[in-house]
């Protein structure tokens, strides 16, 4: 009888705890996309692409160059994205900005074209991956949970803290939320609203860049990653409210804590089933997200 | 330093042939008919003429489906105004419910293929409904799910055949027969929806893309509006996925593959939004495009996505619209 019992808290400890890890990792997968989104007006949908580019870039420059320092490899990987991100702004979107459909079909086929052009370049299989910063386990109340993981929760939480150190006190960022409450406004203030969205979208790579380079190590880099993450970054997004932070975190915890217990219970088949499902209720009952803070919802949604 | 500028005039021969005058000579008659005809004589003599090149046959069959497919997209996002990145999802419910009606239920091939077009038609609109009283960038968010939502339920819950797919459809009778349905339902969906968008309800559904709000204040129901339009763009869409599941003899996982929402897309991009001969047009330079790159791989979306992104950003026009100025006007420079 206490066997069961003892099972059972163990089994909602690790739920929780891998409910909390599973959640992070989710908002540092959609952070990218939301700050994009909430700047820069622009639906973001090269997002996965460029997260797994990151990673394909650390990955040769550590197993191709020997014995190149790990840490100088990420610095790279991660300023090269969010270079290739500003020159995505700087030579294609500034060209259809404001043009809805346009704007998407171009982030998108620019996402695929990546994503497909690395599977066709050969990165397929299981051989791609990054090693952990650090190797190996701790048991966290009985249950047993990996160095990287904990990493991740730790540097994810402070990610969240300097990014609104940085939008709150510090004049780019302060630009960069000046764009995305009033546009118009900002400019005659004297910001420059390109300067700001190539600015966004830089960072906006950068982070999709740092999540890859935190969350890669738990797997392989393979192109399907890529797809997901951008399925995951988006339904937390819209279940948050596009262009909200808040909503995003707390989307993330719904969404990470809905795939654990889906996972506990059902199998692993269906995270992915949990998170759309997730996505076309919240439009049904609350089409701007949970935070969502669109006005006129009739004439933006 | 004199500054030139371009001056576009139309033709002559335009001008003569837009009133009743267009009947008083041959010339202005083939200067209006001459066009569609060559294209429709073309695209029904193409079976004919590559009866030397058996390869190509098959190609002309899934050119005409990937031009339906362009149309629907076409008449979704320049009409209506919902970019629909799922349309593979249209493809696929086609495709499955007609592999559903003939292994399952053992119908023949003339009664699966129309009852999968017309169930499909109504199943899609009613799953998409949730999503209707969305626009832009949401409802593209939300249907590039769908297909993929399609393919992880059926994986995880192993109904229809799981990873295998349905196997076993009965082929269309014969050659000819399989080209000609799709190229006559083909060129059939061209006309009708280029004469539906012009009716009364195809304005209204215009109107629906243009301002929303003032379809509303007349009194007429936008999500409504938007259901029929998406029921009209699903209807072509299941026909496609019905066709190709028997053309195939198979139904499977693939049906909701990227592909058929990606190529259409850039067929639409390329041929020129909003004209919908430009979708066809498009599709029957890409997709055959895309049998002779067959060897790269997938290094042909890449491609696509190369030729996409340029057209969207130099020349947003498309092919058809370009085609169609210098059919009907001439350009000279002027002195400003």
């Amino acid at each position: 009888m206490d066997e069961i019992v003892k099972e059972e808290i163990e089994g909602n400890v690790e739920i929780i705890i891998y409910g909390i890890i599973n959640s992070i990792i989710l908002s540092l997968m959609a952070l990218g996309f939301t700050l994009v989104y909430s700047i820069a007006r622009v639906p973001n949908f090269a997002h996965g692409a460029l997260y797994i580019t990151t990673g394909y870039i650390t990955w040769i420059l550590l197993n191709k160059l020997t014995g190149f320092p790990y840490p100088l490899a990420i610095a790279i990987a991660i300023c090269v994205t969010a270079v290739i991100g500003a020159l995505i702004y700087r030579f294609i979107l500034i060209r259809v900005r404001g043009m809805e459909i346009s704007e998407i079909i171009a982030t998108y086929a620019i996402g695929l074209a990546i994503l497909e052009g690395l599977r066709w370049g050969g990165l397929r299989g299981g051989t791609f991956t990054l090693p952990p910063f650090i190797s190996g386990s701790v048991q966290l109340f009985g249950v047993s949970v990996d160095y990287q993981r904990l990493l991740i929760v730790g540097i994810g939480i402070v990610t969240f803290a300097c990014l609104y150190l940085f939008t709150h006190f510090n004049r780019v960022g302060l630009a960069l939320r000046g764009i995305a409450q009033d546009e118009r406004a900002a400019m005659m203030l004297g910001i420059d609203s390109d300067m700001t969205a190539i600015v966004s979208l830089a960072i906006g790579s950068g982070l999709a860049g740092f999540a890859a380079i935190l969350l890669l190590p738990l797997g392989n880099i393979i192109v399907e990653v890529g797809y997901n993450v951008l399925i995951f970054a988006i339904a937390v997004c819209v279940i948050g409210g596009l262009g909200s932070w808040g909503g995003t975190i707390l989307a993330s915890f719904i969404i990470g804590f809905a795939q654990i217990l889906t996972e506990a219970f059902l199998s692993t088949h269906y995270q992915m089933v949990v998170a759309l499902f997730a996505i076309i209720i919240t439009l049904l009952i609350k089409p701007s997200g949970i935070f969502g803070k669109q006005k006129e919802l009739e004439e933006r949604v | 330093m004199e500054t030139m500028r371009k001056e576009r005039i139309d033709r002559g021969v335009r001008v003569r042939a837009s009133g009743l005058y267009a009947i008083s000579s041959w010339r202005e008659m083939l200067y209006l008919m001459g066009p569609p005809l060559a294209l429709i004589i073309g695209v029904i003599l193409l079976p004919v003429i590559l009866e030397l090149a058996p390869y190509w046959k098959r190609v002309i069959n899934i050119m005409c489906v990937y031009a339906l497919l362009a149309l629907s997209f076409d008449f979704l996002a320049n009409y209506v105004g919902l970019v629909c990145l799922g349309g593979a999802f249209f493809v696929g419910v086609g495709g499955y419910l007609s592999a559903i009606f003939n292994v399952y239920l053992h119908f023949p091939v003339y009664l699966s293929i129309p009852l999968a077009t017309i169930c499909g038609a109504f199943i899609c609109t009613f799953l998409l409904m949730p999503c209707l009283p969305l626009r832009g960038v949401y409802f593209a968010i939300v249907t590039l799910m769908y297909p993929l939502l399609a393919t992880r339920v059926i994986e995880a819950l192993d109904i229809l055949g799981g990873t295998n797919g349905i196997t076993g459809l009965d082929s269309l009778p014969n050659e000819y027969v399989e080209h000609y349905a799709i190229i006559l339902m083909t060129l059939f969906f061209l006309y009708a929806m280029r004469r539906f968008v012009n009716q009364d309800v195809g304005l209204v559904i215009r109107g629906v893309k243009d301002n929303d709000q003032a379809v509303k204040a007349s009194g007429i129901s936008v999500t409504k509006m938007k259901a029929f339009a998406v029921c009209i763009a699903a209807f072509m869409g299941c026909f496609g996925g019905a066709y190709m599941s028997h053309m195939y003899m198979w139904s499977g996982l693939s049906m909701f593959a990227l592909d058929f929402s990606i190529i259409p897309m850039a067929s639409v991009v390329i041929g020129g939004g909003g004209t919908l001969l430009g979708a066809i047009i498009g599709s029957f330079i890409l997709v055959p495009l895309s049998e002779v790159l067959r060897n790269f791989g997938t290094f042909r979306i890449v491609i696509y996505c190369a030729l996409l992104t340029g057209f969207i950003v130099f020349k947003s026009e498309g092919i058809m619209v370009y085609a169609m100025r210098k059919y009907h006007q001439f350009e000279r420079w002027v002195k400003v």
